[in-house]
C-alpha cells in the first residue's frame, strides 16, 4: 500500500463497497430479519398487531397447523435422506469411474450426465410426469419389455410412493453436482500417494476405499450441507409436478410448498403473511441448525489435506 | 503398462456403467423432443419411435405459437438474466476488490457479513421482499426480479472474486499508482482484465439458477407481460394438460435455450466447478 494514501481519507473504498452492500442489505439481509419480525405480528381488522410468539404457538400447538407442519418437515427429512442415500453414492461412484486415468470419452460422459442439472424443475417435473403417466404408458411398456410390468404403479398418484418418486426425480436431476465436485477432488489427489499405495499392494477397489475416499471426505461434507440447504428450501419440483397442494393428499408437501400456500394463499385458502413468516422462521431455524451441525460438528472432524 | 494396470474387463465395465447412466440422464429429454414432432396418435401408439414421414407433425408448435407469447417470455428471461449477471459481476468485483486490496478497519467483518448469504437462502425472506416490492411499486416489474437475483448472487461472487484478486500482483498495482492511475483506473484497467476467468466462472454459476427460477417470478412478477420463460411454460403447460402435442412442444421449446447456452458454456462451467472455485 502506498504511504501517501494512508493519510488521505480513502473514499474510494466506500465507493467500491457501496453498491454491493446496499443491494445485499436492502434486498436480502433486511427482508430476512423483517420476515423474522413479521412472524411476531398478526392482522386484526386490517391492522398489524403485535402478538409475540402467538403465531408459533398456533403453528406448533394448533392441530390443524402443527399436523401440516410436522407432515411437511417429515416429508422434507425423507426427501433429504433419499438425496443423501442415493444421489451422493451415485455421484461418488460416477466420479470415481470418470477419474480413472486414460478413460476415453470421459469429457463426453461428463457433459451428458450433467445435462439434467441445467434444466429447470418445471421441465423436469413435467417430463417425468408424462413419462410415468399411466395414460401415456412409456413406463409400463418399458417394464413390460423386461417382464416386470407387475411392478408398475401410477407412482406419482399414490400417496405411499409419490414423495419417494419425486425425490428420485430430483436425484436424477442433481446427480451432476456431486459427480463434478467429487471428480474435481479426486483429480487433485497427487499420483505419488496412489503410487505409494500401489507399492504396498493397494490397488483397484481397496485403493479407492482406503486412500481416495478418506481424502475426499471434506468434499462429501460440503456436498452434504449444500444438499441439505437446497432440500429444505426446495419448492419448484413439487409445485411443477403436483401443484401447490402437493398431492395426493399432501403426501408430497414440504416446507417450501407449505410456506407458499400459507403466505400467498391458494384456491380457497387466503394468504396470511404472518403465519407464512412464522413458517419461514421455522425453515430458517432448521437450516441454521443444519449449517451449525456441519460447521461445528462435522467440518472440524474432517481433516483437510493440502497437497 | 496400461494393460497391466487396467485389465480390459474393468475398462469395459466402466464404459458400460457410464453409458447406462448417460442413457438414464438423456432418455427423458430425448423422449420429449422426439414426441413433440409427432401427431397425437403416434405419440400414444409408439412413444419411443422416431417421427417419420407418416407421424411427423408440427401441430403442437403451432398451438404454442398461437396461444402463448413465448418470444416475450424469452425476452423477459433474457433481460432478467443478462442484467442480473452484469450487476452481480460489476458490484461483486468492486466489493471483492475493496476487500482484497485495502486493509481498512472492519474488513474481516465486512467479508463475513457478505458471506452470510452463501449459506442462507434468500427465499426465507420472501414475505418481506414481497411486502417491500408492493410498497415500492416494483411488483410485476422485471426490476424486482433483477434486484432479488443480484442480491442472491453477490455473496458467492464476492467470495470467489476476492480469492482471485488476492492473487493479482501488488507490483503491477503499485506501478500503476506510480504512473498516476487513480484507484478506480487501477480496478477497471488493471485488475478487472486479469480476473476475467474468475468472472466467467461466477457468471456461469449464476446464470442457470436465475434462468430456471420459478419461485420469484411466481410471487413477484406473475403478470403476463413480465413472465419469464420458466414461469410462462409452467402456466402454459398447466392450462394445456390434455393437449399433449402442445405440452410436449412447449417443453421442447423451454429446453432449447438452456441447451444452447449449455453447449456454448459447458466447458467454462465444468472448468469452473472442477477448478476448485467452490471450496
Amino acid at each position: 500500500m502506498a504511504h501517501t494514501t494512508k493519510q488521505k481519507p480513502r473514499y474510494h473504498i466506500a465507493v467500491f463497497l457501496a453498491p454491493a452492500v446496499i443491494v445485499y442489505t436492502a434486498v436480502m439481509i433486511y427482508p430476512l430479519f423483517n420476515t423474522l419480525r413479521l412472524a411476531l405480528f398478526t392482522e386484526i381488522d386490517q391492522q398489524r398487531v403485535w402478538v409475540g410468539l402467538q403465531n408459533f404457538r398456533t403453528l406448533f400447538g394448533d392441530a390443524i397447523w402443527s399436523d401440516q407442519f410436522w407432515n411437511a418437515l417429515g416429508n422434507n427429512a425423507w426427501f433429504f435422506l433419499i438425496h443423501m442415500l442415493v444421489q451422493n453414492p451415485i455421484g461418488v461412484a460416477l466420479a470415481a469411474i470418470l477419474s480413472s486415468p486414460r478413460l476415453r470419452f470421459s469429457a463426453f460422459y461428463r457433459t451428458a450426465i450433467f445435462i439434467p442439472t441445467i434444466l429447470s424443475f418445471v421441465i423436469v417435473g413435467f417430463a417425468w410426469k408424462l413419462i410415468l403417466s399411466p395414460i401415456w404408458g412409456i413406463a409400463p411398456d418399458m417394464l413390460d419389455a423386461i417382464g416386470l410390468k407387475f411392478l408398475y404403479a401410477p407412482w406419482l398418484g399414490k400417496e405411499e410412493y409419490a414423495l419417494t418418486t419425486l425425490s428420485l426425480v430430483s436425484v436424477w436431476q442433481y446427480v451432476g453436482i456431486p459427480m463434478m465436485l467429487i471428480y474435481a477432488a479426486l483429480l487433485s489427489i497427487p499420483d505419488e500417494i496412489l503410487e505409494a499405495g500401489e507399492c504396498d499392494g493397494i490397488t483397484g477397489m481397496s485403493a479407492f476405499f482406503k486412500i481416495k475416499l478418506p481424502l475426499i471426505l471434506p468434499s462429501i461434507g460440503i456436498i452434504s450441507i449444500l444438499t441439505f440447504v437446497a432440500n429444505f428450501n426446495a419448492f419448484d419440483l413439487i409445485y411443477a409436478a403436483q401443484g401447490a397442494l402437493a398431492g395426493p393428499d399432501f403426501s408430497t408437501d414440504i416446507l417450501g410448498t407449505f410456506m407458499y400456500r400459507t403466505f400467498f394463499g391458494f384456491q380457497l385458502q387466503l394468504g396470511d403473511p404472518h403465519m407464512g413468516s412464522a413458517i419461514a422462521s421455522a425453515m430458517f431455524g432448521v437450516i441454521l441448525i443444519g449449517v451449525c451441525i456441519y460447521l461445528f460438528g462435522i467440518q472440524r472432524r474432517l481433516r483437510s489435506y493440502q497437497f | 503398462m496400461s494393460t497391466l494396470r487396467k485389465p480390459a474387463g474393468t475398462t469395459i465395465a466402466a464404459h458400460a456403467i457410464l453409458i447406462t447412466y448417460t442413457l438414464i440422464a438423456l432418455f427423458p429429454v430425448f423422449v420429449i423432443l422426439i414426441n413433440s414432432f409427432k401427431t397425437r396418435r403416434a405419440i400414444f401408439r409408439e412413444p419411443l419411435a422416431l417421427p417419420n414421414a407418416d407421424s411427423f407433425s408440427l401441430i403442437g408448435y403451432q398451438t404454442v405459437f398461437n396461444q402463448g407469447d413465448f418470444f416475450l417470455y424469452f425476452q423477459n428471461s433474457m433481460i432478467v438474466t443478462v442484467v442480473s449477471l452484469t450487476l452481480i459481476l460489476l458490484f461483486g468485483a468492486m466489493a471483492a476488490f475493496a476487500l482484497a486490496e485495502y486493509g481498512f478497519r472492519g474488513n474481516t467483518l465486512m467479508g463475513l457479513y457478505l458471506a452470510l448469504g452463501i449459506m442462507i437462502p434468500i427465499r426465507i425472506g420472501t414475505v418481506a421482499i414481497l411486502e417491500m416490492m408492493v410498497s415500492t411499486g416494483l411488483v410485476n416489474t422485471l426490476t424486482a426480479l433483477i434486484l432479488v437475483y443480484t442480491a442472491q448472487g453477490l455473496p458467492l461472487a464476492v467470495f470467489i472474486l476476492s480469492e482471485f484478486m488476492r492473487g493479482v500482483s501488488d507490483d503491477l498495482k503499485n506501478a500503476g499508482r506510480i504512473d498516476g492511475l487513480s484507484e478506480y483506473q487501477i480496478f477497471f484497467r488493471l485488475v478487472l482484465p486479469l480476473v476475467r476467468p474468475a468472472m466467467a466462472t461466477v457468471a456461469v454459476f449464476n446464470m442457470i439458477p436465475i434462468w430456471n427460477d420459478l419461485w420469484f417470478p411466481l410471487i413477484l412478477a406473475p403478470a403476463e407481460e413480465v413472465k419469464t420463460l420458466t414461469l410462462g411454460s409452467q402456466v402454459f403447460i398447466g392450462q394445456f394438460v390434455t393437449d399433449w402435442n402442445a405440452v410436449l412442444s412447449a417443453l421442447s421449446m423451454a429446453i432449447l435455450p438452456v441447451m444452447i447456452l449449455y453447449v456454448i458454456f459447458s466447458r467454462q462451467l465444468i472448468r469452473g466447478i472442477t477448478s476448485g472455485a467452490v471450496k
